[in-house]
């Protein structure tokens, strides 16, 4: 993959490709910005709690904002999204309530999924954003099966799934595109190239030119494109929801963007990443570069631009006193959602449980 | 009543239920226009077409990742893995994924699918046509893993394990696909509760545990055993997930003596679970220490496969055993 064939909008140094500008309103442009600064609130924000003790794990997107945001935005909501790790402020694009948001950071009872899984694990039905595992790749066949159902049920949906570079080496990576090419599905898959595997580079991943060239032999079209540039990242995936909306069949997607933080709240990356190296990547943080095409444009004032922080940061904390508030998940919800209906194995483990406490036995506690 | 083998039942099944609901479809390597290695899918994309009588590439995870992606959708995907022993690659979509959706969603996303596979030796196929996976699905929470034992329950079970709102791992008993043909009903509500035992053989001396191609050898067993005057009870557990305890404790109260028999390698296998619960909740019925007979912990063998495989005088041994006492 050569430079010129990455496509960019925005330079780091400021150039603007005026031809490739996507079509969006002054809101929408705005709207891009509040969504890329809301996820960096929540991320500086989450990241002191994790060290305050306050939740147990937080994988920040800090860095990925444009190729996140960018990516989201050009998906409809009756569009299917299945997200890896780093694609939390997708859910909140869609609608989802920040309480419920803090609920699964925090494992609290304001969370639907009952605090079972990991913070960042979320999952919204109504949202049509797809409970994910910690297993990398596994969501990248499940967004080809979903695809496939869309074009079973002949519904103009698309379904977009995301991985990191990490995940272009898994199995799932190489059936799903194998599948969603012999069957033009409709699929748009985004691999967020941000360097990093934990501690692997990008070098030792693969020895491919990118990620986006692998498209050629899946039978599909691949899309390099600057993840820093937000307007770069929506128009690409716009072209690639557009063309499998109309039956054109899947995209492949490679974001180059570069993950700022560790790999999560557990991961030390100066123990492997050169300094200088980090240094040059800090100078092309796509928020920084958005925000100086916005002020250029006159969408956003310094006076804007700290009343969109301040917000997101009210926003943010409002959600996390409200989770915190919250208590633990009821202890019956261990023994839920297992199966349809519990298992009689299932009902005499509860049992176990609750006779473990007065008050479960006197309430009779289990409602199984 | 139709005379049907296993194979037939199976595929009047698929056809019943497609005919039922749109959003069943059937997907795996070669179960289009060849209907399957073993024929079990012959004829439906004459009728259903390719569209939901899908020939994939060759890839088990895909082809589980593929289903689970359309049930999450909302289709009813039953997808086939040519032979158990084949499984693998699709062991993490099955266990991390399948398995755990409803759960790990609170219940917003779920995985209506059936997968079917043949499982089992005695049809000469070596390590890697022979296999009987059942206790790596059984200690996965999640998962329903379902046995039939002849055409009746074939047929029936999968039309249910298909209408079942749970993740089914269906194992067909290859060795038994084609013989012996049984009267099964034609009737498109006719299903198979799963969930519950059936005793094929009343007796009062000991039990045996079994499922699938195991059925017709503790049969046999008791057979032998009843020429010593000692009466067997066979219980075909038909659903190892969830297990009929209750029909397991009831037989083993009635009998006093257990023994289990399974084809797949003893240590850690399904039947040490009967075992423990036995001993656990009726103890003070046990007459005798349970025995398992089993095939044994080596690698399924091709040429002395008939050594590897429980057949009747092993467990008539067994049956000695626990007689004698």
């Amino acid at each position: 993959m050569t430079e010129a064939a990455v496509l960019q909008i925005l330079s780091p140094s400021g150039e603007i490709e005026k031809s490739l500008l996507p079509e969006l309103t002054s809101d929408e442009l705005v709207g891009l910005y509040k969504h890329m600064v809301r996820t960096r609130a929540i991320d500086t924000r989450m990241l002191a709690l994790q060290r305050q003790g306050r939740i147990g794990f937080y994988g920040t997107c800090r860095g990925q904002e444009a190729a996140t945001v960018g990516s989201g935005a050009a998906v409809e909501d009756r569009d299917w999204v299945f997200p890896a790790l780093r694609e939390g402020a997708v859910l909140l694009m869609r609608g989802y309530p920040m309480d419920k948001y803090m609920g699964q950071l925090v494992g609290c009872a304001l969370d639907p999924t009952h605090g079972r899984q990991m913070p960042c694990h979320f999952s919204s039905a109504e949202h049509r954003f797809v409970s994910l595992s910690s297993v990398i790749g596994t969501q990248i066949s499940q967004t080809m099966g979903a695809a496939w159902g869309a074009k079973i049920r002949k519904d103009d949906t698309v379904v977009m799934g995301y991985m990191g570079d990490g995940a272009t080496s898994s199995t799932d990576f190489h059936c799903a595109l194998t599948f969603a090419g012999v069957h033009k599905l409709p699929a748009v898959f985004v691999c967020q190239n941000n360097q990093w595997a934990i501690s692997v580079p990008f070098s030792k991943q693969t020895a491919s030119d990118g990620i986006a060239v692998k498209a050629v032999a899946y039978g599909m079209p691949g899309v390099a494109v600057d993840g820093n540039d937000v307007l770069a990242v929506y128009r690409a995936t716009k072209e690639a929801v557009d063309r499998a909306r109309s039956g054109g069949g899947p995209t492949l997607i490679e974001a180059i963007t570069y993950r700022q933080e560790g790999h999560s709240s557990s991961d030390d990356p100066t123990r492997y990443r050169d300094a200088a190296t980090h240094a040059a990547w800090m100078e092309k943080d796509p928020v920084r570069r958005y925000r100086n095409y916005l002020e250029l444009e006159g969408l956003v004032t310094e006076e804007l631009d700290r009343q969109i922080e301040e917000e997101a940061k009210q926003a943010v904390n409002a959600a996390i006193a409200a989770a915190e508030a919250s208590p633990p998940p009821e202890v019956w919800t261990l023994f839920t959602d297992v199966y349809d209906k519990p298992t009689d194995a299932l009902r005499e483990q509860a049992a176990t449980v609750a006779s473990e406490s007065a008050e479960g036995e006197a309430e009779g506690a289990f409602p199984l | 009543m139709p005379e049907i083998t296993l194979v037939q039942a199976v595929n009047d099944a698929l056809k019943e239920e497609m005919r039922a609901d749109d959003d069943v479809v059937v997907l795996g390597e070669d179960v289009g226009v060849n209907g399957g290695v073993f024929r079990c899918t012959a004829d439906l994309v004459d009728e259903f077409g390719e569209e939901r009588v899908i020939d994939t590439p060759l890839s088990e995870s895909g082809i589980i990742g593929a289903a689970i992606g359309m049930a999450l959708y909302g289709l009813k995907p039953v997808p086939e893995i040519q032979f158990a022993d084949f499984i693998w690659p699709a062991f993490d979509q099955i266990t991390s994924e399948m398995a755990k959706m409803r759960y790990r969603s609170g219940g917003q996303f779920t995985c209506p699918m059936v997968v079917r596979t043949p499982y089992g030796g005695g049809i000469r196929g070596g390590h890697y046509h022979s296999q009987s996976p059942e206790a790596y699905f059984t200690h996965t929470s999640g998962l329903t893993v379902v046995v039939p034992s002849d055409p009746y329950d074939a047929k029936g079970l999968l039309k249910a394990a298909i209408r079942s709102p749970d993740p089914v791992i269906f194992l067909e008993p290859k060795r038994i696909y084609r013989a012996p043909k049984q009267d099964v009903p034609a009737d498109d509500d006719y299903v198979v509760e799963i969930g519950k035992a059936a005793v094929r053989r009343e007796g009062t001396d000991f039990t045996i545990t079994c499922y699938g191609a195991m059925v017709e050898v503790a049969m046999k067993a008791c057979a032998l055993a009843a020429e010593k005057g000692w009466e067997g009870e066979v219980l075909d557990l038909r659903t190892l997930v969830p297990l009929d305890e209750q029909a397991l404790i009831a037989s083993v109260t009635k009998t006093g003596r257990l023994v289990t028999l399974q084809e797949a390698p003893k240590f850690s296998g399904y039947s040490s679970e009967l075992s423990a619960i036995v001993a656990e909740k009726a103890i003070d019925v046990l007459e005798a220490p349970i025995r398992r007979v089993a095939g044994f912990d080596v690698p399924f063998p091709f040429t002395l496969e008939h050594v590897y495989m429980p057949h009747a005088e092993r467990v008539l041994k067994a049956v000695e055993d626990v007689m004698t006492f």
